[in-house]
């Protein structure tokens, strides 16, 4: 019946435009947020650089399990601290024909740190880039970079040529005022190419035959369709009814319900994002509270406090239907190998209030909390959760949730931090803890010179110096030691509360065969889909 | 009437300025497009070069002359988030909206005129009764409840429509269409429906109170002491003195089915106007909201002006009022 009806319109279809193609494997997914600007260099967020990377490719690769391999460069070696030689691979082709080489490897390292790109931190400002031949580039540093190469899978290399030939040298920035060409098209050397964009609605992507890695490929799919679906309960329907092959993400209450359907199921995992609390330890007087002239959260022994009063397991199963996997750190244990040297202190709110007591609060005290309710999983009833439990030990939070825009446009560094209790998401985007150290727990001025989402302004100059010295370590054990006693510090003062890394949900039919990154990142030429 | 037109015309500017306005101030509360445009790791310097390069550091008046001015002379800005010309962006979105609003509309009439008529006439019936209850659901149900039932029903269960989107559109150049295929077709009507049931149930009981009184009126009574047929009196006495109420409705539905279709739009995740202003408000994307918001005024402003034209038309005792002012 729905076979017929869909030949019927098939035939109407073919009829109308004259060119027939049943034998197509298409593969239809939808994901919550939007693909906006095509250009790699313009947004430095998951969804866009990890779609456009099916397009675009750099010169290192991450696997299904994030591991580093070669990507555009066949191979690299460390020849000193400072110089770093990469072997670009050969008969690599882009889109458009033209051949890649050492060259368009220079012009993106210039293009991705200029002016309006958002990806500056993919490469250190003063590194020099050299074309040693057509096939080898070299890269000269100031300072040894261990870490060097961990995010060059999603800095992509754009060819020199085109993007002179079409007015695409300077980054679309933010700013713009004008669209560029390759924020509208694209050019790249990947397995698939952009054959149709509308921003914010749809985008096409076709199988690239000419692909360097074409004859080893995994996939089999001929064209992948992407649409944004932004409403929770069509997402999950669009997926139920067939129309799509995978969504995500899928809200952690419909989940027994993708499953228990004949035709979908769910792949589960967790994500490398650790939610978070943070607390105010810059202000003298602590806003939205009741204490006055002081702040209380200086005090490491009100930290402690609230983290022992806070019931991860409750959140775990209440809030987060089993999703979550209760964290330590503020790092998953994924992306670093001594994690399990750390753990949480037990749940006791008999010892949260006397710690209360002892820190001179032993009615508690009153304080307000920002939270977003669009960004993470469940965010606001996770705030909420934490808001009853802390009422347990006399400490009364009055919550304000409120959409991602708002919440960050009134708790960063542009409205100068204004918030005392907050919940955050981080994912570091190196997979590497030096990220964690410079951006969330390193000291930072009242402007956010430092670390610019160390919201609460916590600050350790021991802390400092050792992510300083974990930047140019080049020995992996010497350098894990340092990253550890870095933690050792923040968790022993409570620099801010570890809640959880929170789960990946994909709804996919049963149809498909796809490996789910634990970046959240859909990588089509892991997609299989039965004809 | 010329003067009239005009002066309506001169109204509107007031209007829109007005609505503008009002926008600008709370544009001021929705967050920083800023932080909306840039990755995590962006610095707080570049942020505030941004800021200055969007000129968003400039005085809240000065903002808004800029914008106004613009404005004026068709320039309605830059999307921050897709970096297109927003009038571009409306453009491509419109066609979208438009065909939703217009099906809707179509339906709401289609359906709730014939239904408002017989409930009227056979207010006994078992039918009407039926009728009633629906109308009821129609009126009381909100509107992304309604659509989500009616995905769970019609595309999760029984398969028949898609659950989101326009299905596949032709592009006509400068407009593009969902009528001229089967796919665009089954993909309106689900969200047509759900944009235009609580449309149809207004439209129906208005049709239905509005002929009961008219029915009761002694021109009714004498046309059928003349012995005019009974279809002569229902329809062409009675319906059409029903109408001047059901237009002026129609008409300013027609303005809330186009300018509220946003929710509509986001539950079947249609790619319109509606859609576009939700996510510019998620994303603090201020030019897109300035300008749909402009828009719909004007929008309003129009259709209140084609209905008291229409009015006239319908109705040849308010144009000598027309006349003498």
């Amino acid at each position: 019946m729905s076979f017929r009806r869909s030949l019927l319109g098939a035939t109407l279809l073919a009829s109308m435009f004259a060119t027939p193609s049943l034998a197509e494997n298409t593969f239809n997914f939808a994901f919550q947020g939007t693909l906006q600007s095509l250009d790699p260099y313009s947004l430095n967020e998951t969804f866009s650089l990890g779609t456009l990377g099916n397009v675009y490719e750099g010169l290192t690769a991450r696997d299904q399990n994030l591991a580093i391999i070669p990507g555009l460069a066949e191979s690299w070696e460390v020849i000193t601290p400072t110089q770093w030689r990469f072997h670009l691979r050969k008969g690599v082709k882009f889109h458009n024909g033209n051949d890649f080489t050492a060259a368009d490897v220079v012009f993106s390292a210039d293009r991705v740190r200029s002016e309006g790109s958002d990806l500056k931190t993919r490469i250190p400002a003063d590194a020099k880039f050299v074309a040693v031949d057509d096939h080898t580039v070299d890269v000269m540093l100031s300072s040894p970079n261990p870490i060097l190469h961990y995010e060059w899978d999603s800095w992509v290399i754009i060819d020199k040529e085109w993007a002179e030939a079409n007015d695409s040298v300077r980054v679309t920035s933010a700013s713009d005022q004008s669209a560029t060409t390759i924020s509208l098209q694209s050019n790249g050397t990947g397995p698939f190419k952009i054959t149709s964009h509308n921003g914010g609605v749809n985008t096409t992507f076709e199988s690239n035959t000419d692909w360097w890695n074409a004859a080893n490929k995994q996939y089999n799919i001929d064209k992948v369709e992407f649409a944004t679906v932004s409403s929770d309960p069509t997402r999950v329907a669009a997926l139920l009814s067939g129309d799509m092959d995978l969504v995500y993400p899928v809200p952690v209450q419909d989940i027994n319900r993708v499953n228990s359907n004949a035709t979908t199921t769910t792949l589960i995992g967790p994500e490398l994002r650790t939610i978070f609390l943070g607390m105010d330890q810059m202000r003298d007087e602590l806003l939205y509270s009741n204490v006055k002239g002081k702040n209380p959260f200086k005090d490491v022994r009100v930290r402690k406090a609230f983290y022992q009063a806070i019931d991860i397991e409750a959140i775990k199963s209440k809030v987060m239907r089993n999703l979550s996997e209760p964290a330590a750190l503020l790092i998953s244990p994924f992306m670093f190998a001594n994690a399990d040297q750390f753990s949480r202190p037990a749940y006791d709110p008999d010892a949260s209030k006397a710690l209360l007591a002892e820190a001179g609060y032993p009615d508690g005290f009153e304080v307000g909390m920002d939270c977003p309710n669009d960004r993470y999983v469940n965010d606001e009833a996770i705030c909420q959760a934490v808001a009853s439990m802390l009422a347990r030990v006399g400490v009364k939070v009055n919550l304000n949730a409120q959409p991602k825009a708002q919440y960050f446009g009134k708790v960063l560094a542009s409205n100068g931090f204004d918030t005392s209790f907050y919940l955050l998401g981080w994912t570091p985007g190196s997979f590497d803890s030096w990220n964690i150290l410079a951006n969330i727990v390193g000291c930072r001025d009242e402007a956010g010179n430092g670390g610019m989402f160390n919201l609460g302004g916590y600050c350790n100059k021991e802390v400092d110096a050792l992510a300083a010295k974990v930047l140019e370590e080049n020995d992996p054990v010497k350098r894990l030691d340092l990253i550890t006693q870095a933690y050792r510090i923040t968790d022993d003062e409570v620099s801010h509360i570890p809640l959880h890394q929170q789960g990946l949900a994909w709804g996919v039919s049963e149809d498909v065969d796809v490996a789910q990154r634990a970046d959240n990142v859909l990588m089509f030429y892991h997609v299989n889909k039965k004809q | 009437m010329l003067a009239f037109i005009i002066r309506r015309l001169v109204q509107s500017v007031v209007v829109m300025l007005v609505v503008s306005l009002i926008a600008f101030v709370m544009f001021r509360f929705i967050g920083d497009p800023v932080d909306q445009m840039v990755g995590l790791e962006t610095t707080v310097q570049e942020r505030e070069l941004l800021r200055q390069q969007l000129g968003l550091n400039d005085a809240l008046p000065l903002q808004f002359w800029h914008f106004v001015s613009k404005a004026a002379q068709g320039d309605l800005g830059i999307s921050y988030q897709f970096k297109r010309p927003v009038a571009d962006l409306i453009g491509s979105r419109l066609p979208a909206t438009l065909e939703l609003s217009f099906v809707s509309a179509l339906f709401a009439l289609l359906m709730g005129i014939p239904m408002g008529v017989y409930t009227a006439l056979n207010r006994e019936s078992v039918l009407s009764k039926l009728f009633l209850t629906i109308s009821l659901i129609g009126i009381s149900l909100p509107t992304f409840l309604i659509g989500i039932l009616l995905i769970f029903v019609f595309s999760v269960y029984l398969q028949w429509l898609p659950s989101f989107g326009r299905g596949k559109v032709v592009d006509l150049g400068w407009w593009s269409t969902g009528f001229l295929t089967v796919s665009g077709l089954k993909a309106l009507i689900l969200p047509s429906i759900t944009l235009g049931l609580f449309q149809m149930t207004l439209i129906m009981r208005l049709v239905r109170s509005e002929m009961m009184e008219v029915l009761r009126t002694d021109f009714i009574k004498f046309a059928r002491a003349r012995g005019l047929t009974n279809r002569a009196i229902n329809f062409g006495h009675a319906l059409k003195n029903t109408m001047i109420p059901v237009i002026t409705i129609t008409g300013l539905q027609m303005g809330a089915i186009i300018a509220f279709a946003i929710i509509t739009e986001t539950v079947f995740q249609w790619p319109g106007m509606g859609l576009l202003f939700l996510q510019a408000v998620q994303n603090v994307d201020i030019p897109i909201m300035a300008a749909y918001l402009l828009l719909i005024a004007l929008l309003f402003v129009i259709i209140n002006l084609i209905v008291d034209l229409l009015y006239v038309m319908v109705d040849p005792r308010i144009r000598i009022e027309g006349a003498e002012a």
